[in-house]
């Protein structure tokens, strides 16, 4: 097979890893057309990380073939080095040396002159907000500026392809919020971006499009808004204060909504699928209204990628992979890690 | 460009970020310098005055061991560089980029020999305190301390192996330094090999240690004390500063392509 046209910047193709008995990776095909954000979604150990080192040839497939920017991870490593830049899990910024020093080394190490490599190093620290802290120790910096001085280290070269290996993971909110912005801007400036993240909202607000990772397998693939279609329209809340109203609800919301409805007794909650989103809404409300129903809460919701999640896996993104999903949970921690 | 002159500029690239490293912890020196000077003083006034009936004479032949030990030590620095390096996530940084594979390596070794340099440096000066005189000829001891450096990149090499073997700074805290006690003290580095028993004579007798230590004092015209005189009849023995450099001849051209090839396999796992 002809390596890939030149408007792929990364193809994989029945990517397969072991690690002893386990199957990292269960024959993983990708394809990022050049320009474009993946966004790689899975929970810890899906195999996200297996298909990053993969691609930027830390690590040798068993079997299936990938190339990136043209090149042949296999068999032309070099390449392949020389066309992307990655920015790590764990941000693999040199504490002791100073912002400037790490691109400055950087630069040197893609073979700049160092003329070149300095240029490029206060460039970039410009760009990343970093120049008022150029001449210090990375080890001063806050956990938002170690990441952008790592994601600066990925654009050295101007690397045909970007890599960005769980950018925000163990970040506080306001480093993520920081570190998406970085990232927004890279994609304006029309960069093939491959982002791993087991951070729903992340890969709806960066990524063109979204692959979901599961055991080593792609399970899904699509724009966030065609994977949230698979899901069905949106869903239907309504809570109220006695527990014997709920029957009513439940007759109210079989009717307006396109499915069964699913009582929650304990929370006094009545939920159902409504392909009509605000039309439905308002018909029920005044249906419950015309029997005197107390609603104290109503809520129409467009489904989360956790909600896609969880109906591929049968588990949330964020769950061990073989626990039972307790209930959608909203308020999701940063976790650090 | 060409391969090797790529390989050069990495490997030096890599050494500067070392040293840079270094520069910004001076306490990373702690080890490379106070070490040395401890155990001079040590040996020289807590052993020195038991080991013979002459201190001054003693103090004159331990500091070749002593230069010997110290140098050997540099690869418990070079295990536990490699070992922080892979746990931080640097060498996977290395190895997305396209640069020389070697260049981790050979800019890890040669940042550590410069520290040994320095700790080399500093042993002298505390020895001449306590009385050590370079005797010999200024070629000789121009050959003395090059023989020294070189025995210290080549322990550097194993160091580096090590290193990756552990996988982690704990480990390799205790990995990198563990088997340097029976290598240096095993040897004539302290006392004289032919009064050891059976098996530790023989083992001290073909211990690099041994041959590096014997050499330096050979190179620096030190006298070895009239209890410590005896020098077995082996041929090391016979043939220090041959043996010495030999010795780390082989070492290196052992453990550097281990240490590479242990490279490539951790670097991809």
């Amino acid at each position: 097979m002809p390596p890939p046209a030149s408007s792929i910047a990364v193809r994989a193709e029945a990517l397969v890893k072991t690690f002893g008995s386990t199957r990292a990776l269960d024959g993983v095909d990708l394809e990022i057309p050049a320009g474009t954000v993946l966004g790689l979604l899975g929970p810890n150990g899906a195999g996200k990380t297996t298909t990053v080192r993969i691609l930027t040839t830390l690590l040798r497939p068993d079997s299936g073939r990938a190339f990136v920017a043209g090149h042949d991870v296999v068999a032309d490593p070099d390449a392949v080095r020389r066309s992307i830049g990655l920015s790590g899990q764990y941000a693999a910024v040199d504490e002791h040396l100073t912002g400037y020093e790490n691109l400055y080394m950087v630069g040197r190490l893609y073979g700049k002159n160092r003329t070149d490599a300095a240029a490029r190093a206060r460039e970039l620290l410009a760009r990343f907000r970093l120049q008022d802290s150029a001449d210090r120790p990375a080890k001063t910096y806050s956990g938002g500026m170690r990441r952008r001085l790592d994601l600066a280290g990925a654009l050295v070269a101007e690397p045909a392809v970007v890599v960005l290996d769980e950018p925000t993971t163990g970040l506080d909110p306001r480093g993520r919020l920081d570190t998406w912005e970085v990232i927004g801007e890279l994609v304006a400036d029309g960069a093939t971006v491959l982002l791993t993240t087991q951070y729903l909202e992340e890969a709806d607000q960066l990524a063109d499009k979204i692959f979901v990772i599961d055991h080593g397998k792609v399970i899904a693939d699509g724009t966030a808004d065609q994977l949230k279609a698979q899901v069905g329209g949106e869903r239907l809340e309504i809570v109220v204060g006695e527990p014997g109203e709920l029957a009513a609800v439940a007759q109210v919301l079989s009717e307006v909504g396109s499915d069964e409805p699913v009582t929650e007794d304990h929370q006094r909650r009545v939920h159902v699928k409504v392909d009509t989103g605000p039309k439905a809404l308002v018909e029920a409300l005044r249906r419950l209204d015309q029997q005197s129903v107390t609603v104290l809460d109503v809520a129409l919701h467009r489904p989360t990628l956790d909600d896609v999640f969880l109906s591929l896996t049968g588990h949330s993104a964020e769950d061990e992979p073989t626990a039972e999903p307790e209930g959608k949970s909203k308020g999701r921690k940063a976790k650090s890690r | 460009m060409t391969t090797i002159s790529a390989s050069t500029r990495d490997s030096g690239v890599v050494t500067w970020r070392n040293l840079m490293n270094v520069r910004r912890q001076p306490d990373l020196l702690l080890g490379a310098t106070l070490q040395p000077i401890m155990f001079v003083l040590l040996f020289a006034f807590v052993f020195g005055n038991s080991i013979g009936n002459d201190p001054d004479a003693y103090r004159e032949f331990l500091m070749g061991g002593i230069f010997a030990q110290t140098v050997a030590f540099n690869s418990a620095y070079t295990t536990i560089g490699m070992a922080a390096d892979l746990e931080k996530g640097v060498i996977d940084r290395f190895r997305s980029l396209p640069m020389s594979r070697a260049a981790v390596l050979v800019g890890r070794t040669t940042s550590d020999l410069v520290v040994s340099a320095l700790g080399l440096l500093v042993m002298s000066v505390c020895g001449l305190l306590v009385g050590w005189r370079i005797r010999g000829s200024v070629v000789d001891a121009v050959i003395g301390y090059a023989m020294l450096l070189l025995f210290s990149f080549a322990m550097s090499w194993i160091g580096a192996w090590i290193g990756m073997l552990s996988g982690n700074v704990q480990v390799a805290q205790s990995a990198g330094f563990i088997w340097m006690f029976p290598v240096t003290f095993i040897s004539s580095a302290f006392v004289s090999a032919s009064s050891m028993p059976g098996p530790l004579k023989v083992f001290a007798e073909w211990n690099p240690v041994t041959a590096v230590a014997d050499a330096a004092r050979e190179l620096f015209g030190n006298e070895r004390p009239g209890v410590l005189a005896a020098r077995p009849e082996s041929w090391p023995a016979q043939h220090a500063v041959l043996f010495a450099i030999v010795s780390c001849v082989a070492i290196l051209v052992i453990f550097t392509p281990i240490a590479v090839a242990k490279y490539r396999k951790v670097a991809s796992k």
